[in-house]
């Protein structure tokens, strides 16, 4: 009936196929292609991340050294900032209008949507008068943060700082998130994951214009911040105060170890600084000009120098040499004011015969050489180099040469030479002989020991044959500590062999080197000694224990520049040990507490001086 | 079969149900789009879903009586009801008020408000029905074609002038129409050539498109006349022309671009061609000729246009929709966020007042324009099926009562309401799928707007009522 009747198939096949192929392109954009979802997620979710409260730290007598304060980040959304005031606002933040105009800019830039922090860390008090105009501003949020405080500010090497996060952090670690704060170093560092808490979370569901409409999934993908644990660390802070004072105006460490359970009693490096410095706004320009003070105030003397042990050195030598049978307590060397053998000379004070006990109390270089040829000419091992490699043995046992595995970060190996250093530099594939490492015996040469080590080596000698590994934290809020600072650590000498010692170190202090710093009343071993300084004065050295039973105390002390050892070490050690084991220094000895504290080693003129008229040791 | 005279047993109920249907489904979504919990009553007024109830309420009465009307009513007022029209679209550009800097709306009282635009779809299928149906109309002839374009573009003019380019566009499915009525086919495949056109010419360089009709002109020859000598020798030539002048441009220091040196080289071989044809009297690949150069007219045209006729906002949607910018957060938002809405559905969608793109106001105008996103979210991919099929099968149902129809006028019009009904769907749905650029035009009976929703309601009922009563008499 209609010639053109059959172009409604035409029609129809067009409007079937639109139909068609709509809904081939909704079954992509639905069903095939995912990423719509996640955009419609991230459209609608806002994670508010909350942060907890960082763990605070005590010291062993439950005294607060680390706690939190308020600080408060200032957050905008740029998209609902309306004009205000800038001014005002800008002199409450400290800043200038130009600055919070950049600020802005480069918040709208990260997202006009999404909040960005703009001014950190600010004080309780300005948030007070900064709370006033808040409500005046819109688009300005307060987010809280806590910083650190130190009531009675110490220890700073210890206890370490905060900071935030890197970028390579973020990168190794997903917990963290760009502006969290973390550990950077001391129990801060070591203890991150207990004194961090964990984040808490809570998503909500947000409109176009990022106003909050209701939480997500009921709550049920929120998760709640859990605070930080508390750490009881080792230190006594009375102690560690006390050893701060007297480390003032010189350049050293004292490390104090209790040589029962290896709990880091004192850890005092001077010059150091004040913990406080490290904390909230002014921690970028405190930590750089922390970093260009010539006096080196971050460096962790007691953690990382690497001293020659000087005459500390001659007990571990005595224990080897008892302990491989080469002398007995009562063999006897004779000292002619040193050692001599053909040029050769080791210098020495001494026109008389030692045996061990007085070798020690008086220091004597010359024995410890015969001592040390003995070990190395021992004829059990095949040849000289064999006898070293045995004695190097020894002083890694003893705790030198090698790292500690302690619960500090950045802790140092020192230095014992391995046979190779010495065949590769001293003896060149000629034969080995004992004489060119014989100063090895009195502590000198390619040594290096750390305070910390050397510490360890005194609570060594005060068990008698065994420590346990030095740890900075005594106690973690319902958590054991680490099994491994639980167990002995034996040196492999035999308990017998420590008598003499132990007994020649007593004389040190009853009528050796260290007389000047004998306590009325403590029977102190201790045992000086001069660390030799190829830059200048050389450094005064002292290792003790005490009481001589039961010891309580293990301590080392290093004085730059202080040339002997009784002049410095042994009487601040000597204070220290009075400080802890009778709560108070004797009437009769505040002269001495009061040279110490006074005494200044910081002048270079003073140095010179003293080299000219120093004791003898 | 179907009785005189009883008019409720001839309705066609299956189309009645669908518009109701629909309508129903509209509501649904509109409500989950508007949905806040402070307002959940469904006949809250200060609601768009409580007005939207209102509108349906009114669109149902308003079908009953289109019903009861008697259907010569319609035929006999065709002309006056689109002068009516017309009258206001005259009206509304001096009376009407001015929202978004279109003159389309009348404000009738208070915040109701009427649409002449939307009712000139109507007035104008009346009209076109009636011209094409008048004794011894004929779809040939310069006579005819004038008139017919006419009807059509003087209710087009007047909403351009509003300006609602958008609702303007609409008029062009027409097109459809006269081709049913038997336009010639060569229209549509010029339109269709044209759309290709302006899409090449957007997307590829200009010296790429003429390589292509040149040589897409040679290969049509090819096709026509099954000579492959002649042909390659023409394609030989023109290479050999265009490589030709590229040396010689290059030698001289590239004087002139290489577009106009193509230019030149492919003007210059398809007029050796055009000489050589008229000498063996192929007429037919004059046409091809002739198309070749249109093209290139057309093409450079296009540049015109797109620049310097075209606004800045319907550029940046052509460029979103073409992909040849992108900018999500401004002139892409609308049709990245309703992407996001839809494609965020999944399969079985997120439930019913669950969807978050629509309910935290993501996607811009989700109750009118974007209400298909809607759907798309809280009912998935089951959803748009099932709305889809919906609409497609109302089409293909007018078309099958069109198809019936005894008289001229009632098929005309009942292909008009298809094919209106159609590009509302395929422009709407597409623009929110990304197949589309933005066009604001409303999805029949979802979107919510009292004066779409009534519009498309006379519309479709007039339909019906005249199809009831196809057995009485011819028209």
């Amino acid at each position: 009936m209609d010639i053109n009747s059959n172009r409604k198939y035409l029609v129809v096949t067009v409007f079937v196929v639109t139909g068609v192929i709509f809904l081939i392109r909704l079954f992509h954009l639905q069903v095939v292609d995912t990423t719509y979802k996640e955009y419609a997620t991230n459209n609608v979710l806002r994670k508010v991340v909350q942060y907890p409260a960082r763990g605070l730290i005590y010291d062993r007598n439950g005294e607060l050294l680390v706690y939190n304060k308020a600080a408060y980040d200032l957050l905008v959304t740029p998209r609902e900032v309306k004009p205000f005031d800038t001014l005002r606002f800008c002199q409450i933040l400290e800043i200038s209008v130009e600055d919070l105009r950049k600020l802005l800019k480069d918040a709208r830039d990260y997202s006009p949507f999404k909040p960005s922090v703009i001014v950190k860390q600010i004080s309780p008090e300005k948030y007070a008068t900064l709370q006033e105009q808040l409500y005046k501003v819109r688009g300005f949020y307060i987010q809280p943060r806590t910083l650190r405080e130190y009531p009675r500010p110490m220890a700073a090497h210890l206890l370490g700082y905060v900071g935030e996060v890197t970028r390579d952090m973020i990168e190794a670690n997903p917990y963290y998130q760009s502006g969290d704060y973390i550990g950077i170093s001391g129990i801060e560092r070591s203890y991150e994951n207990e004194l961090r808490g964990k984040k808490g979370v809570k998503y909500f569901m947000v409109d176009v214009h990022n106003r909050i409409q209701g939480s997500y999934l009921d709550g049920d993908a929120d998760t709640t911040a859990q605070i930080g644990k508390n750490l009881i660390s080792t230190i006594d802070a009375d102690l560690q105060e006390y050893a701060e004072q007297l480390l003032r105006n010189k350049r050293g460490s004292i490390v104090a170890i209790e040589p029962q359970t290896g709990e880091v009693l004192v850890f005092a490096n001077s010059p150091d600084y004040d913990p406080n410095l490290l904390v909230g706004r002014a921690r970028g320009n405190n930590y750089m000009s922390l970093v260009g003070d010539p006096q080196k105030p971050l460096y962790n003397r007691a953690l990382m120098a690497q001293y020659p042990p000087g005459s500390t050195f001659k007990m571990a030598n005595a224990l080897v040499a008892l302990q491989e049978g080469v002398i007995t307590p009562r063999t006897q060397y004779y000292c002619a004011h040193g050692y001599y053998s053909g040029n050769f000379r080791v210098g020495c004070h001494h026109d008389q015969s030692f045996d061990l006990v007085p070798s020690i109390s008086k220091s004597c270089n010359a024995y410890y050489v015969y001592v040390f040829r003995a070990i190395l000419e021992n004829r059990k091992y095949p040849d000289i180099r064999a006898a070293y490699e045995a004695w190097r043995e020894y002083m890694l046992r003893l705790g030198f040469g090698r790292t500690l595995d302690t619960d500090f970060v950045h802790e140092l190996k020192g230095l014992v030479p391995t046979s190779d250093y010495y065949e590769r530099f001293v003896f060149r594939g000629s034969r080995w002989r004992a004489l060119p490492v014989v100063s090895l015996s009195i502590g000198q040469g390619e040594l290096g020991v750390t305070p910390l080590q050397l510490a360890n080596h005194a609570a060594l000698l005060a068990n008698r044959g065994h420590y346990f590994i030095p740890h900075m934290v005594k106690e973690v809020e319902g958590q054991e500590i680490h099994p491994r600072f639980r167990q002995p650590i034996s040196a492999g000498i035999n308990r017998e062999h420590f008598d003499p010692v132990i007994e020649g170190m007593y004389q040190v202090m009853e009528s050796g080197t260290g007389g000047m710093s004998r306590i009325q009343g403590i029977e102190v071993c201790g045992k000086t000694g001069t660390a030799q300084n190829p830059h200048g004065a050389d450094h005064s050295v002292f290792m003790a224990f005490a009481p001589r039973n039961d010891p309580k105390i293990a301590i080392s002390v290093y004085i730059e520049n202080g040339i002997w050892g009784s002049t410095y070490a042994a009487p601040i050690a000597s204070l220290v040990i009075e400080k802890y084991l009778n709560d108070s220094i004797s009437p009769n000895r505040a002269w001495l507490e009061s040279n110490m504290l006074k005494a200044n080693l910081m002048n270079p003129m003073l140095l010179i001086e003293r080299e000219n008229n120093g004791t003898e040791e | 079969m179907a009785q005189r005279n009883k008019l409720w047993a001839n309705i066609d109920w299956i189309t009645v149900t669908i518009a109701l249907v629909m309508m129903l489904l509209g509501w649904v979504n509109i409500y989950a789009a508007v949905y806040n919990e402070e307002h959940q009553s469904i006949l809250d007024i200060s609601q768009r879903y409580g007005k939207q109830l209102l509108w349906i309420g009114a669109a149902v009465i308003m079908a009953l009586f289109i019903l009861v009307i008697d259907s010569s009513f319609y035929v006999f007022f065709s002309w006056p009801i689109y002068g009516l029209v017309l009258l206001s679209l005259v009206l509304v550009l001096i009376a009407g008020v001015e929202i978004n800097g279109q003159k389309s709306w009348f404000i009738l009282w208070g915040d109701l408000r009427l649409q002449p635009s939307e009712f000139a779809k109507f007035g104008t299928a009346l009209a076109l029905a009636k011209l094409t149906s008048s004794f011894n109309f004929k779809l040939s002839g310069i006579q005819s074609f004038l008139m017919v374009g006419a009807v059509i573009m003087a209710p087009l003019l007047l909403i351009l002038m509003q300006p609602d380019t958008g609702s303007a566009i609409v008029f062009v499915v027409f097109l459809l129409v006269l081709y049913r009525e038997g336009m010639s086919g060569a229209v549509l495949f010029f339109g269709l050539l044209t759309v290709i056109l302006f899409l090449l010419s957007m997307l590829t360089e200009n010296q790429v498109l003429l390589l292509l009709l040149f040589g897409g002109s040679i290969l049509t020859h090819f096709i026509l006349h099954q000579r492959i000598k002649i042909s390659a020798i023409a394609a030989g030539i023109g290479s050999g022309v265009i490589l030709l002048l590229l040396g010689v441009n290059y030698l001289a220091g590239s004087m002139f671009d290489a577009e106009y040196v193509i230019l030149a080289g492919s003007t210059v071989s398809m007029l050796g061609f055009a000489i050589y044809i008229l000498r063996t009297r192929m007429k037919r690949s004059m046409v091809i000729v002739g198309i070749f150069f249109a093209s290139v007219a057309f093409t450079y045209s296009v540049d015109f246009v797109f620049h310097d006729v075209l606004k800045s906002h319907q550029r940046d949607r052509i460029n979103e929709l073409l992909g040849i910018q992108s900018d999500p957060r401004g002139a892409g938002w609308n049709v990245n966020q309703s992407k996001i809405a839809i494609g965020s559905g999944g399969f079985s969608g997120k439930g019913f007042l669950n969807g978050t793109q629509t309910k935290y106001n993501f996607v811009p105008e989700q109750s009118t324009d974007f209400i298909f996103c809607t759907v798309g979210e809280e009912w998935g991919f089951m959803g748009s099926l099932v709305v889809v099929a919906l609409f497609v099968f109302l089409f293909v149902r007018l078309i099958i009562l069109a198809e019936r129809q005894r008289s001229v006028y009632s098929r005309v019009y009942g292909y008009s309401v298809a094919s209106i009904l159609f590009f509302h769907f395929a422009v709407n749905v597409g623009m929110t799928i990304g197949l589309m650029p933005v066009i604001g035009i409303p999805l029949p009976f979802f979107s919510y707007g009292g004066s779409s929703l009534w519009a498309f309601t006379i519309l479709l009922f007039v339909f019906l009522r005249l199809d009831a009563s196809r057995l009485d008499k011819l028209v």
